[in-house]
């Protein structure tokens, strides 16, 4: 890698020394990142649907974990992402006397906030569906639970699909500030790069690059699907 | 071609604009960058919140000689070289050392000091040097020599892998967690860290390659800077003053 930084001729040369070469050159290494960075989101996405859908309900139950949900959600909303990832890396090893593998830390780090936002963006969506829906349920005969999967959340899953959308968008985005604990994700291997070769420009226009590309294809994603379930 | 026509106009506006924000030198001042996570070259005191250390009295006498206000900010490690590319600094001091990859970006003054690599370890680890790291995991500050070393051995298969992290507390860190087995730094940073948490129980091995130089990096297109810069180094060596700042932080030596 360090031999990307032997300075080529003055040939590429054309927009005031910008260098395409390196744009180019520079993507090996950074989908590498990419690679990370997509597993990372796509494991947290996977982990935080769970924790949201099990968070959003019980705060709408009339149990007293509807406390439990609204402190989680306060906790997490109200704590930068980062400081998160810093206390699960660098506190929790002591708490359990045992070291946790950044990996892990970032997943874990990840899908607690994610499960969080999408706490409330599944609450919102159920919290959409008019009350009749309910009655209607309970006049058929069925119970609570069987209203809540079979009636309320399919319902509510197409309302939320966009916020949700968003979120997994943003998850991806938010996703860079685990290269703090060393997990060499797409922005980690810009730096990386830039390290040895000092053009910040090149390399970040790539990595913004690779970035737009990658949420492009999610919100492209989620698009279709919405359009399958509405129509459904 | 019209967009690129148009983009060269933005590049050539903004080398404009970044051109005239350069030129504080010219007026007396010297607006240095440094990354104050560096014990004893760069820290911030607890206390008052100054930026204190060698590298620090160093530049600022080398301001007092030239008759230049020295403006010194704290910033990221990683951003140094290419805040300075940019324009943003006229100088960094920061314990960098000259190496042929970062002259081939920016220029160097004299070296100003002699340092060397060390690799700090837990307490009853059987590490004495590069060549025992087979299977384990180093810690480094990324883009430092430290990182380069690590990089080395991981390609020549003598290290398992290689976590790069953003200071050097945190690489420190991570090895008092077990999430690394050793951290490779520059020897008196891994001393002063040593001394000033008597209580981790780590220590350093010594030293364990070539020694390095430490310079003050300055825009390629500033020879000038970098002459004078040069000159101040000399007279403040001639006058003693280097000797004293030398001692005053790395005492009799």
């Amino acid at each position: 890698m360090r031999r990307i930084c032997a300075p080529v001729a003055g040939k590429e040369n054309r927009i005031l020394g910008f260098r395409w070469d390196l744009v180019w050159g520079s993507l090996p290494t950074l989908l590498q990142g990419a690679k990370l960075t997509v597993q990372l989101t796509s494991i947290a996405v996977f982990f935080g649907i769970i924790l949201g859908t099990i968070t959003g309900m019980a705060r709408l139950s009339k149990t007293p974990l509807r406390y439990a949900a609204a402190s989680y959600i306060d906790i997490i909303r109200g704590t930068p992402l980062l400081v998160q990832t810093f206390l699960i890396f660098y506190g929790l090893p002591s708490l359990i006397s045992r070291p946790i593998p950044a990996y892990t830390a970032a997943v874990l780090a990840l899908s607690i906030n994610s499960g969080a936002y999408v706490g409330e963006i599944v609450r919102s969506g159920i919290q959409s569906i008019d009350k009749g829906q309910w009655e209607a349920a309970a006049s058929l005969g069925l119970s609570g639970s069987q209203t809540m999967g079979l009636i309320i959340l399919p319902q509510a899953f197409r309302r939320i699909l966009p916020p949700l959308g968003n979120e997994f968008i943003a998850l991806l985005k938010d996703s860079s500030l685990v290269s703090v604990i060393a997990l060499e994700e797409l922005v980690r291997k810009g730096q990386i790069i830039i390290g040895r070769t000092f053009r910040p420009f090149e390399v970040w226009l790539a990595v913004a690059i690779i970035y737009f590309v990658m949420t492009f294809v999610v919100s492209r994603l989620v698009n279709v699907v919405e359009k399958r379930v509405t129509a459904a | 071609m019209f967009a690129v026509k148009k983009l060269s106009v933005l590049f050539l506006a903004a080398s404009l604009v970044l051109s005239l924000g350069s030129l504080a030198w010219g007026q007396g001042v010297l607006k240095v960058a440094t990354e104050a996570g560096f014990m004893p070259f760069e820290y911030v005191d607890a206390a008052t919140g100054e930026l204190m250390g060698f590298d620090m009295d160093l530049i600022r006498a080398i301001g007092q000689v030239l008759g230049l206000e020295v403006q010194i900010d704290n910033i990221a490690w990683d951003g140094l070289i290419p805040a300075l590319l940019n324009g943003n600094y006229d100088a960094l001091i920061a314990g960098i050392t000259i190496t042929p990859e970062r002259q081939a970006a920016v220029d160097f003054s004299e070296p100003y000091f002699e340092s060397v690599l060390t690799v700090v370890v837990k307490d009853g680890a059987e590490v004495a040097g590069l060549d025992d790291l087979a299977g384990k995991i180093a810690a480094v500050q990324i883009n430092t020599t430290g990182d380069f070393a690590a990089s080395d051995l991981q390609d020549a298969g003598e290290l398992k892998g290689v976590s790069r992290y953003d200071t050097v507390s945190d690489a420190m860190q991570a090895v008092l967690i077990g999430a690394a087995d050793v951290v490779i730094i520059d020897l008196p940073v891994a001393k002063a860290y040593l001394d000033a948490n008597p209580q981790a129980p780590l220590h350093h091995v010594g030293p364990v390659a070539d020694n390095e130089f430490y310079g003050i990096a300055v825009n390629k297109n500033n020879k000038a800077l970098l002459e004078q810069i040069n000159a101040a180094l000399q007279q403040l060596k001639d006058s003693g003053t280097y000797e004293e700042i030398f001692q005053k932080w790395f005492g009799a030596n």
